[in-house]
């Protein structure tokens, strides 16, 4: 039977979670002053580029997922894969609402086409739309497995090479305040936003491991009914694009 | 809640606010739907989980009515 229990600290980091996305609620509304140009409707500012930034940085944890199952064959490396995409598609999903609702009240259109850092995120959010049809599309697991980690790891390397591509384009519209170079924004708004993106980061990984667990656990039962009762009982699950 | 108002950097809770109000509210409303779905499938591992420890309890009891009819005969 094997060891790994991904239970193991959901219950501190829940807590941490809850207690990083008060603080930073906190902060966003108490804290950080209202921004000279927007106004009050920055405010979705700490909540829809944490949800951004998380999103992508998940989709790329998603690709290092997948080299693991690559490198070993171990299907439990699929199964992280899958979740820590899963996830960062629905963060990237909250952010991509937060967004467009942040851009009606700022430019007062749902959605801009000519600006590079929207359509962008959008070509990735649809490039990682077609991961679960891939792996529903395949019937043998093996296969499955297989086809979705190279599939995640090419569409993952893509994420840092698109948002680079951005930085280089030459019209911006959308505002750079975060730069390596420490970006413009003032610090309350600075400490605001790194609480948030701690929050949300950590509401990431709180998620994952609790589906993961999730997760685990059925196949565990699964697992058991075979030993004790034979293969026979087993109900076929169907065809499924999450691994089993 | 007044003190809250008070406190805050004057909240304009005109038409900038409801904005702002959606973009947390989807936020809000994502997350729930997200672990109500989890709770969905919780719940069905705890029923596969309830059908298993039936199935050998049934299994056991087939297995003991099997050696006692071998020790009688």
């Amino acid at each position: 039977m094997p060891s790994t229990t991904y239970g193991k600290g959901l219950r501190s980091l829940s807590l941490a979670t809850i207690a990083t996305i008060a603080t930073a609620l906190v902060l966003t509304f108490f804290y950080a002053p209202l921004d000279a140009d927007q106004g009050f409707v920055q405010k979705i500012f700490y909540l829809h580029v944490p949800l951004a930034v998380v999103s992508l940085c998940g989709f790329i944890f998603g690709a290092g997922l997948a080299i693991g199952y690559l490198r070993t064959g171990d299907r439990k490396w699929d199964m992280r894969s899958y979740v820590a995409i899963h996830m960062a598609l629905i963060f990237g999903i909250g952010g991509l609402i937060t967004g467009s609702i942040w851009a009606k009240a700022s430019w007062g259109h749902w959605w801009v086409w000519n600006e590079p850092t929207l359509v962008s995120f959008l070509i990735v959010l649809l490039l990682f739309a077609t991961y679960q049809p891939l792996r529903f599309s395949i019937e043998d697991p093996e296969r499955q497995s297989r086809y979705a980690s190279v599939f995640s790891v090419v569409a993952g390397a893509f994420v840092p090479l698109n948002f680079m591509a951005v930085r280089l384009a030459q019209q911006y519209v959308h505002p750079r305040v975060l730069t390596l170079g420490g970006g413009n924004l003032p610090g309350a708004m600075r400490l605001t936003f790194l609480v948030a993106l701690l929050g949300i980061a950590l509401l990431y990984v709180t998620l994952w491991k609790y589906e993961m667990t999730a997760k685990y656990t059925r196949m565990q039962v699964r697992r058991l009914r075979r030993t004790l009762l034979g293969e026979d009982t087993i109900r076929p699950s169907g065809r499924s694009a999450a691994p089993s | 809640m007044n003190v809250l108002f008070a406190l805050a950097p004057a909240l304009p809770l005109g038409k900038s606010g409801k904005f702002v109000a959606a973009a947390y509210i989807v936020f809000v409303v994502l997350i729930l739907v997200y672990v109500g779905i989890m709770a969905i499938r919780s719940e069905r591992t705890e029923r596969e989980l309830a059908e298993l420890q039936r199935d050998v309890e049934a299994a056991r009891a087939r297995e003991d009515e099997r050696e006692r009819e071998t020790v009688n005969s």
